[in-house]
């Protein structure tokens, strides 16, 4: 039976088509889902891809947020379905308070277009375990509010429990704290992720195709399961 | 020390694509009877010196030349009292 | 406030009218009263104003523009036979193959970007996609030519931050790949920046969509967002004198965008397309509604009858004439039989977008508008539409041309570098100057990846995107111009600008099959301006049919100027080319030690114009390059053999700044230095900074070397083995050496440094 991963569409989503390429190249079937949508469709896993949902207007996020079909992800991802929001979907996970913390604009104040080195911090969780602790990678990175912040106290939380996912290398690409670039949940079943390893799956069109690891970690972790 | 705020908004015939997004969010949450919205921006500027006209008439040309983009926006500047 | 119905036209013949405040000429007014046989109502005033503008209309050009069409390639040229769609349409579009078709077209919005630069540059992208998608097709990539004032310049730091941001914050949030451009300052475009915007869209064949009302019953459908007052600052003096004494309502002449509503326009009707609900379409731009009915009706074959009070408003006080001329932004208007119209609702409603019956197509021949039943507007729509006026516009060769010309950039005009250390510091000083510097801080705030299907961007000489996963067909864009080089000869100038983007799209491996213009120009009254127009446009025909490209649209930017100085003349060619297999596709960077640098073409002592005169001497005199298109033409073809048989690893096209920018560009991007010599008989000076034409420089595996000289013998290509792909420094033998760090410090941070 073939994994099924679905991959949402919020108005304003941008890499849904191309999150649903790499689901596809690491071997699972993409399943389209719809915003307004509860139903699930009898996936295994989702993904919250990047873009602009409703424009990033009031809060990147903060509208989509309130969709049907999140509604169903929330309750499923207490549940222990794995959920992987890059970007965008980063956004969402933290307005959805599935993740800490939130997203603000880069220090630069410029939307960055970028190929970003990463380092995989923690490589047990469910979008991980394809890749070794430590092992740095590159991927494309872009985004306008990429700046990921918290409080004190959850950032020295993050770290002690180990749930910082990957950091940026060489440089901080938008002010992050702690040169954070993903994190994940105490269960390590949600991840969010700022930089895009939907677009590092093809020599062709990425820098490399380091980022297809997320995607054939799901596989494995739902195989295993 | 003093403080002096300054609201830009859109002009009222300028279209606000945030200001509708988030007018067309609010009955889906069960948010009825909000006819409009409109977004704008804040800023609080804490003067070093007492708030007098000459003070507001800078505050004024730094809203109109820069705070503002007057092309598409306006600005009101207002004192803000002790105590609020 | 009376409204000026046709009735009330016809019972009061000789009411003052504003139509000289419109831009009208006393002519052209006194022709529309002979076409209506009675004095127009204000709208009708409004709408023939507004569409007989020089915007609109292409009345000073047009007489110039008819030659694309009459020196077009003839059938049994690659690009005569994939043209499917000419000049007359949203955007010409071309047959690629296996089924599919693409479409593009670049586009100015200059003044309103000088206004607003955040906005103008921002819906200046969201109407080019506009019209791309009203031809069927999706937007897969947009790229955007600019010029800017000299980099120091207070007038470029005000403006060119707000259009970049404008640009990506457009684009970007549309999820569209901007994959190319340019960016050239030049003091000549103070007060005057040109914001050019190109959009790519792929359809199949049988989805192409056409601008037309046809079938009496069938209904009118506008949707997408709701029509506020924007855009018609002009108008509203109209307005105001028609309807209310007291003075203007304050109407904005800047349009404000709204991507995330045009993202949502775009899949909204793609899904429309895809369940074949539309018979004709066309997006608004300029002049609105104004526009979209009359030439929809014009190129039909009824008449149309529009409710006028049916549009949604953001605005409930704007008048009829308001709501004709308003230019609010991300909207489209449909033609949809009655059967499919309840579908096509909820395909609208499914993505939030308002979708609105306003009218039906009739079996009459008039464009009839009513507004609360009473008739405001009753034309014949090619009237407003096609047949306005048309200007032939004295010009003459500027006094000034023969004295430009003759001021040649010879040895003993200006001083050359005298020895290799000369040399490599007037190669700092190109490579470090803002038009050759990289353009990075730029072109990173623009989304390359998204779509997932980017193959090439900048800063690559040509952007490539793949249009099939599984057979790898692919297409590419460049676009060129160069203002300078148009000033001293403008019919070379243009043929430069054409052969510089062939010759990017062949350098990544794709063949060049259609071109559409852009051409930004000063004022059509200034009989100088119109010389370098008509001669600019003759070049362009007349290199376009030598190089069997068809130019399938653009558009034309007059009155470009700031008080009586106009900008340089400045046609912006856009180039799109074909490749079967990107993954054959040419990147510019050097990458494997060892590799061997060829130099295709000749070198003369060609400087005038040239990125070194500019730089070095603030110099323009001279003539430009020689065109020989026979030989772009072989180039190209070598090229693209050589990229698809695997014989060249690298090419970059020589341009501005000549070989010694290519390769340090080459040098850079692939990480890898080059050791080069000068070839007998060739001034070093000469080598390194000419620009003649018809160049380009590849990095030829040492394994292919005999086959590909055996190729470019047997074609009669010049070529010359100049050095080998190797270390960290540009080695130009008995000359200098210069490290890649060195390079790479004076070729980046230069932007940012001059804005911050």
């Amino acid at each position: 039976m073939t994994t099924r991963v679905g991959v949402v569409t919020f108005p304003g989503s941008l890499d849904d088509r191309d999150a649903q390429r790499a689901v596809r190249l690491a071997g699972a079937e993409p399943v389209a889902l719809w915003h307004r949508d509860k139903d699930l469709h009898q996936i295994d896993a989702v993904v919250l891809p990047g873009g602009f949902s409703y424009g990033d207007y009031l809060r990147c996020g903060a509208i989509s947020r309130f969709s049907p079909v999140m509604e169903t992800i929330i309750e499923q991802a207490k549940l222990g379905m794995p959920v992987l929001g890059i970007c965008n979907g980063f956004q969402v996970l933290c307005e959805s308070h599935l993740l800490p913390g939130a997203l603000t604009r880069n220090d630069s104040l410029h939307f960055i277009c970028r190929d970003q080195k990463l380092r995989i911090e923690n490589a047990e969780t469910a979008w991980t375990r394809d890749y070794s602790a430590g092992q740095e990678i590159v991927v494309p990175l872009k985004n306008g509010e990429g700046r990921f912040v918290a409080d004190q106290h959850v950032l020295d939380e993050l770290e002690a429990e180990g749930r910082v996912v990957a950091r940026y290398v060489d440089l901080n690409p938008n002010g992050s704290y702690r040169d954070i670039a993903g994190i994940t949940n105490a269960a390590g079943n949600v991840v969010g992720l700022m930089p895009h390893p939907e677009h590092a799956v093809e020599p062709l069109t990425g820098p490399t195709t380091e980022g297809l690891g997320f995607f054939t970690s799901v596989l494995k972790q739902l195989v295993n399961a | 020390m003093a403080r002096v705020v300054v609201d830009v908004m859109l002009k009222p015939e300028i279209l606000d694509p945030q200001g509708q997004a988030v007018q067309r969010a609010l009955p889906r949450l069960g948010f009825d009877g909000i006819a409009d919205v409109r977004q704008g921006k804040r800023f609080e500027l804490e003067l070093e010196g007492p708030v007098d006209d000459a003070a507001l008439a800078r505050i004024r040309e730094a809203a109109e030349t820069f705070l503002a983009n007057t092309v598409i926006e306006d600005f009101t500047v207002r004192i803000e009292e002790d105590g609020k | 406030m009376t409204l000026d119905t046709v009735k009330n036209a016809e019972q009061t013949p000789d009411s003052a009218q504003p139509w000289a405040e419109l831009g009208l000429k006393e002519d052209e007014y006194t022709r529309i009263r002979e076409i209506l046989g009675r004095r127009p109502t204000g709208a009708e005033l409004a709408m023939y104003s507004v569409m007989w503008s020089e915007h609109c209309s292409y009345k000073s050009s047009k007489v110039h523009l008819k030659q694309f069409g009459e020196k077009k390639p003839s059938a049994g040229t690659a690009g005569a036979d994939a043209m499917l769609v000419g000049i007359g349409e949203n955007a010409g579009v071309v047959d690629v193959g296996q089924g599919y078709a693409v479409t593009f077209k670049v586009e100015s919005h200059n003044h309103p970007s000088y206004i607003e630069p955040y906005q103008g540059a921002a819906t200046g992208i969201g109407g080019i996609v506009r019209d791309i998608l009203a031809m069927g097709a999706r937007p897969v990539a947009v790229m955007d030519p600019l010029r800017f004032g000299a980099a120091d310049h207070p007038d470029t730091r005000r403006v060119l931050p707000g259009i970049v941001a404008g640009i990506g914050g457009y684009g970007n949030c549309l999820g569209l790949p901007n994959i190319g451009g340019e960016v050239v300052f030049d003091p000549c475009y103070q007060g005057n920046p040109l914001v050019n915007a190109l959009c790519v869209g792929v359809m199949k064949h049988e989805d192409i969509h056409l601008a037309q009302a046809s079938g009496a019953g069938n209904k009118v459908i506008l949707y997408g967002a709701r029509t506020g007052g924007d855009g018609i600052g002009g108008v509203s003096v109209l307005a105001s004198e028609t309807f209310d004494a007291t003075g203007p309502a304050k109407r904005p002449a800047v349009q404000v965008g709204d991507p995330f509503q045009e993202k949502l326009l775009i899949e909204c009707t793609l899904e429309i397309f895809a369940e074949k609900l539309v018979k004709g379409i066309q997006d608004l731009g300029g002049a609105g509604l104004s526009c979209a009915t009359s030439e929809l009706a014009s190129a039909g074959s009824g008449g149309m009858r529009i409710e006028l009070d049916t549009v949604p408003l953001r605005d409930n006080t704007l008048s009829p004439e308001e709501i004709l001329m308003s230019e609010s932004q991300e909207r489209m208007c449909a033609i949809v039989e009655p059967g499919k119209v309840d579908r096509f609702l909820e395909i609208c409603e499914k993505w939030d977008v308002i979708a609105t019956v306003i009218g039906e197509v009739t079996d009459g021949e008039r464009l009839e508008i009513f507004w609360h039943g009473e008739l405001v507007v009753d034309v014949p729509p090619r009237t407003v539409a096609h047949e306005g006026p048309t200007y032939q516009r004295p010009y003459a060769r500027p006094s000034w041309q023969d004295a430009l010309q003759a001021d040649a950039p010879s040895a003993s005009r200006l001083a050359r570098p005298a020895d290799g250390d000369a040399l490599k510091a007037d190669l700092l000083k190109v490579v470090g100057s803002p038009n050759q510097a990289s353009k990075a801080w730029i072109t990173d705030q623009y989304d390359r990846y998204v779509l997932g299907n980017t193959v090439l961007s900048s800063p690559e000489d040509s952007g490539m995107i793949r249009i099939d996963e599984e057979t790898n067909l692919g297409v590419s864009v460049a676009t060129d111009g160069n203002g300078r080089y148009t000033k001293l000869d403008p019919y070379t100038g243009a043929q430069l600008a054409l052969a510089e983007a062939y010759r990017n799209v062949a350098a990544g491996g794709a063949k060049p099959l259609a071109v559409s213009d852009c051409l930004n120009f000063g004022s059509p009254e200034d009989p100088d301006v119109m010389w370098q127009f008509a001669e600019a446009t003759r070049g362009l025909a007349d290199a376009c049919l030598v190089l069997g490209t068809p130019v399938t649209g653009g558009n034309v930017s007059l009155y470009n100027q700031t008080g009586e100085t106009a900008i340089h003349p400045t046609p912006v060619v856009a180039v799109l080319g074909v490749i079967d297999d990107v993954t054959r596709r040419t990147p510019i960077g050097f990458a494997e030690p060892g590799q061997l640098i060829y130099l295709l073409g000749d070198t003369t002592d060609e400087l005038g114009g040239s990125a070194w005169s500019q730089v070095v001497h603030d110099h323009l005199g001279g003539l430009p390059p020689k065109v020989d298109l026979e030989r772009e033409r072989l180039l190209g073809e070598i090229l693209i053999a050589a990229s698809r048989d695997g014989m060249i690893d690298a090419a970059h096209d020589l341009s501005d700044g000549g070989l010694g920018m290519a390769l340090v560009e080459s040098c850079l991007k692939g990480g890898v230095g080059a050791r080069v010599v000068v070839p007998e008989g060739l001034d070093p000076f000469v080598f390194l900074f000419s620009e003649s034409a018809g160049r380009a420089v590849v990095a030829v595996p040492r394994s292919e070397e005999v086959r590909f000289n055996d190729m470019c013998g047997a074609r009669g290509l010049p070529v010359a083995r100049i050095g080998v792909v190797d270390g960290e420094s540009l080695d130009v033998q008995g000359q200098f050496s210069v490290s890649l760090a060195e390079l790479k410090d004076a070729h980046t941070g230069v932007i940012e440094a001059l804005l911050a």
